[in-house]
């Protein structure tokens, strides 16, 4: 492999979460622009001094990123419309970073947002994609708990896992969701409660699950002396992978592209597992979170479930993992659930998370997890943040 | 001199002295036809098919499209239905002259013949009964077949059987000496064809159509009301539709009764 | 019997709207439904590599060609995981309950996500087998490995099926030489009664004594060239009929230059394709309202066609046309019942076992292996059934080449 280049001096600036609701009349070129307005003003930057957009959405039909730069009033020299799901958020941070670096654009601002009405997310598992509504959607109309009840059935049987791994991780989030002031969720949850929820798609049950709502997250990419010279707290990008349609010919996923890449992504950020003070999984259902660990190298294939019983996951734990709660207790806005640890990483390095802040965190690990195009996900990307202030 | 005859017509009809009867069975699609070998066509049944009834298809009218034979229901026949007429000058439903369809009419009982018999045949013995009762045949005059027949319903009107159907008619010799010794204008049943059910297996096949048609006589049958006929003195009325070259035709057949 | 008899519809209670499972489907999907409505399990493989793929795509997925043919493909598996969809985000499956979905792997390549006979557990060997779900596309269903599981065994995947069984059933010409035989093997198939349409009452019917001896079996007027009749019976039965079966038929011989005119042309068009129509334009709006009753439902409707009406037998050319007509009669019907999940089943037959085709050499087809078929076909919830030796080898030919089967039927004086 040639020698590849290393993502210095570029950074992110100004995470910004627009607060969820679970259902919105609203459409998703508003939520967009609320987060893009949001960025902006952490930034303290005008929309004219942003040449580069990069959007992700599900709810945007029939616009893409092209729609939103006349809807929005923007005039770029740089776009990208990422629709990868749970990976966008890290691939949009590759794409935008590398823009930034070969002066292509100045300031890109990274949004993704979604919105939630009554039926929108029926409507959206049914025409999901052409592999999904050929060939997964028919049986039964589960959705993605149907998929992802197959793939937790599989591994509980192959590795050992127990509902009680998968609760704690659930309930964990639930906890640091306590002191997430966004989060949708906060109603404390015991593993009693995990345990006795109504299942959904065995072993699949309520606390396994999102809930889809309407939201939006955005930040910016910019040179490090732009930041610094805005007075900005930056987070810089150490190593960054990604990876489509991995293992294509396992049965059933059992693992994700991550365990693809994982050493590219710790020689790019010349560190390893033992260096991250803070993980954000894509956490859509807690067995992909546990692949996470499996596959980014806290633990061997197959040893998740002993990972998680040995670890505490919450924000004063040894493991502090989705510290604002994830999706599993903060929603799931659409494409946004692809931002929500990223906005979250950039906020624990820059140390302004306030109260889901982990102490000392300087180096975080975002994951993302997109797109189960029939049976499995297929995208998936890592990023390794470092946090500093100007 | 006519015009008092037919003021005084309508005068008797509206008294009741002269009666109208109606000889005619209503057009309905289970009513029989007659039923050929499979092998040869068939007579179309009567089908009746709504073109519109006061809606989207035609908003403030009803009608129907017809689907019938010449010969489905109470109905005439012309010459050239049959081979044996299919020469004749003026043998078409359309050709024949008015005047044949409204004429003198004589009813020949054979309703307890028929009774006892499903394959009662009229024969020259049975004219000679009959006009040694009521006077000879007149010439030119209808001549019906009274059997009660018209009285069956469903299977027993045709009275299919494994060896064809049953029901009365007239022999061969019967129906000539209606033409040959009293110059009949035509001929009327009860049943679905002027011959007996089992017909053809005269010589020759099927005898009051051979015969009649040949001779440029007509036929009339699925008559019905024939009991309420007197054996002579009727008027009846039996115009065909005026179809080109029609071989016969459904009608309305009626009688004037004094 | 592991299904028991359904209880009588409450009559306070609203008839269930009909709701389908999803119905969207990619173009290269149908093929798989195509298979489906023949109970077939073939799945794409790549003419240049040999890889055998799913889902269905457009292209080969290991070499990228674009030479994919459907073929019957070994259906041994094993299940990889289960579920139990207890949740479902469509009104279907909400409506039926708690639903078991599978991952198996097929001995031939692929995983496929799959219906799961009730006998399945994990890591169980199992078969798979290509059926029309009620919205008339390819699912896949895991049964048992060892035969005879069928989908009848199970409550869930029972929904699939068009099975007589409890059902109320209309055939619609006691007249038809095959109705007895059709009577007899829809009652032993457990069918709750049987309505025989009897067509001009004043005629007799050699087939009436057998068919007035047979428990369950009820004969009643109807003529399906008369529309009055159609509709008489059908604001009798419509609201109770399950399965119509339409065995309505006129048939001579000979084609466009032997009949010389149209009459018993006429006559074929009125019974074979107006007929059907009319039987459809009546029955069709009941049926279609009752489709989501479950055991109390309507589920499908069978045409018994001649299976030149796919390329014209000219020896009966006419009778063949005829059938081309009602074929694409049926084409419509499916297009019409979809919405509420009707079945629309034509079981196709060469020569049959009567007078009319005493001329021709055997095979031909008698009516208790088309009814054996007909039976068959519903209890496995097919669309397309071909019964006999030579509906199959016709289907085969037409199948390879149809231009080419045209000109064998044509050029070569066809059946004669």
């Amino acid at each position: 492999m040639s020698r590849r280049f290393t993502y210095e001096g570029v950074v992110l600036v100004a995470p910004y979460s627009e607060p969820y609701v679970r259902y919105s009349h609203q459409s998703a070129h508003w939520w967009i622009a609320r987060a893009l307005r949001g960025t902006l003003a952490a930034a303290g930057l005008n929309k004219d001094e942003v040449d580069g957009f990069c959007a992700s959405s599900f709810s945007l039909m029939p616009d893409t990123a092209v729609g939103l730069t006349q809807h929005l009033g923007l005039c770029l020299r740089w776009l990208d419309h990422i629709p990868m799901g749970g990976a966008s958020g890290v691939v949009a941070i590759r794409r935008a970073a590398r823009a930034v670096q070969a002066g292509d654009a100045n300031v890109v601002a990274c949004v993704a947002g979604d919105t939630n009405h009554i039926d929108s997310f029926r409507r959206l598992l049914g025409g999901f994609s052409r592999f999904a509504s050929d060939a997964a959607f028919p049986y039964g109309g589960g959705g993605p708990n149907m998929s992802f009840a197959l793939l937790t059935d599989h591994y509980m049987r192959t590795f050992g896992a127990t509902r009680e791994d998968f609760g704690k991780i659930c309930v964990a989030q639930r906890n640091n969701a306590l002191h997430a002031p966004a989060a949708l969720m906060k109603k404390p949850l015991s593993l009693e409660d995990y345990l006795g929820a109504r299942m959904i798609a065995d072993p699949i049950a309520l606390f396994d699950c999102v809930m889809p709502c309407a939201g939006g997250e955005a930040f910016l990419v910019m040179r490090e002396d732009r930041a610094i010279a805005l007075g900005l707290p930056f987070a810089r990008i150490a190593g960054a992978i990604e990876r489509h349609n991995a293992h294509a010919s396992d049965p059933i996923q059992t693992r994700g592209g991550w365990s693809m890449d994982v050493d590219d992504l710790y020689d790019q950020a010349q560190t390893g597992p033992e260096g991250i003070d803070v993980m954000q999984t894509y956490d859509d259902y807690p067995v992909i979170s546990m692949m996470q660990f499996e596959d980014l190298g806290f633990c061997a294939k197959g040893e998740g479930p002993e990972f998680v019983r040995r670890h505490d996951l919450t924000i004063g734990g040894d493991f502090p993992h989705n510290t604002s709660g994830g999706q599993l207790s903060g929603g799931q806005a659409g494409a946004a659930g692809g931002y929500i640890g990223l906005t979250e990483a950039i906020r624990q390095v820059t140390d302004t998370a306030e109260g889901t802040q982990v102490a000392g965190a300087r180096r975080a690990l975002f994951s993302g997890f997109g797109m189960i195009n029939y049976d499995r996900g297929l995208c998936t990307g890592a990023v390794i943040l470092e946090g500093a202030r100007p | 001199m006519s015009t008092t005859t037919l003021e005084n017509l309508a005068g008797d009809l509206a008294s009741g002295t002269v009666r109208l009867v109606d000889l005619t069975h209503t057009l309905d699609p289970d009513f029989p036809v007659i039923i050929l070998p499979p092998e040869f066509g068939q007579c179309a049944r009567f089908r009746m098919e709504e073109v519109s009834a006061y809606d989207h298809r035609g908003p403030a009218w009803k009608w129907h499209n017809l689907t019938l034979n010449e010969h489905t229901g109470t109905h005439f026949d012309a010459p050239a239905h049959w081979v044996s007429g299919r020469d004749l000058p003026n043998n078409t439903v359309d050709e024949i002259p008015a005047e044949v369809f409204i004429g003198p009419v004589v009813v020949i009982d054979c309703s307890a013949g028929a009774a006892a018999d499903d394959d009662f045949e009229l024969t020259p013995a049975v004219i000679a009964a009959h006009e040694a009762k009521h006077g000879e045949i007149p010439p030119d005059a209808w001549v019906l077949m009274r059997t009660d027949w018209s009285t069956r319903r469903g299977a027993a009107y045709l009275n299919m059987q494994e060896d064809g159907p049953h029901s009365p008619g007239p022999t061969p010799e019967a129906i000539r000496f209606l033409i040959d010794q009293r110059n009949i204008r035509g001929f009327g049943t009860e049943t679905v064809g002027t011959d007996a059910g089992q017909g053809a297996h005269y010589t020759p096949p099927y005898p009051a159509h051979f015969y009649l048609h040949g001779a440029g006589k007509y036929g009339l049958q699925c008559l019905c009301n024939l009991d309420q006929l007197p054996p002579t003195g009727a008027i009846l009325i039996a115009p065909p539709l005026k179809i080109r070259n029609g071989t016969g035709s459904p009608l309305r057949v009626m009688a004037l009764v004094p | 019997m592991s299904v028991p008899p359904p209880p009588k519809k409450n009559p306070l209670e609203r008839t269930r709207a009909p709701q389908l499972p999803p119905q969207t489907r990619s173009r290269a999907a149908l093929g798989l439904s195509v298979a489906a409505a023949e109970g077939r399990f073939a799945l794409q493989h790549c003419a240049e590599c040999g890889t055998v793929q799913y889902p269905p795509r457009d292209a080969c997925v290991s070499c990228l060609s674009h030479d994919l043919r459907w073929r019957d493909t070994d259906p041994k598996g094993k299940v990889l995981a289960q579920t139990t969809v207890r949740i479902s985000a469509t009104v279907y499956f909400r409506e039926r309950g708690d639903w078991r979905v599978g991952m198996v792997q097929l001995d031939a390549g692929p995983s496929v996500v799959c219906h799961l006979h009730k006998d399945t557990p994990p890591d169980a060997p199992v078969r798979l087998i290509n059926r029309l779900d009620r919205a008339g596309q390819s699912v896949l269903i895991a049964l048992p490995h060892d035969s005879p599981y069928s989908l009848k065994d199970d409550p869930q995947l029972q929904t699939m099926t068009s099975a007589p069984r409890h059902r109320r059933i209309l055939i619609t010409d006691g007249r038809n030489p095959n109705a007895p035989a059709l009577a007899r093997a829809l009652i032993k198939a457990g069918a709750a009664s049987v309505f025989v349409g009897e067509a001009e009452t004043w005629l007799p019917s050699p087939q009436r004594a057998a068919l007035e001896d047979m428990d369950g079996v009820s004969l009643l007027p109807l003529d399906v060239t008369d529309t009055r009749s159609v509709k008489t019976l059908a604001a009798e039965l419509g609201g109770k009929t399950d399965i119509l079966i339409n065995n309505a038929r006129f048939m001579r011989p000979g084609g466009v230059l032997a009949r010389g005119d149209t009459t018993f042309a006429a006559q074929e068009m009125e019974v074979n394709y107006l007929g059907l129509m009319r039987l459809a334009q009546a029955f069709g709006p009941a049926m279609c309202g009752r489709t989501a009753g479950g055991d109390n439902s309507a589920v499908a409707w069978v045409n018994i066609l001649s299976v030149y009406a796919l390329s014209n037998d000219p020896a009966y050319g006419c009778y063949a046309a005829s059938h081309a007509a009602a074929r694409s009669l049926t084409q419509n019907m499916r297009a019409d019942f979809a919405g509420a999940g009707l079945r629309v089943m034509n079981a196709y037959v060469g020569p049959t076992d009567d007078a009319w085709h005493d001329p021709l050499p055997p095979p031909k087809v008698a009516a208790g292996a088309l009814a054996r078929s007909i039976v068959g076909g519903l209890e496995d919830g097919l669309e397309d059934v071909f019964c006999g030796d030579v509906a199959q080898d016709f289907i085969t030919r037409y199948r390879e080449n149809p231009d080419i089967t045209e000109r064998e039927m044509t050029a070569l004086g066809g059946n004669q």
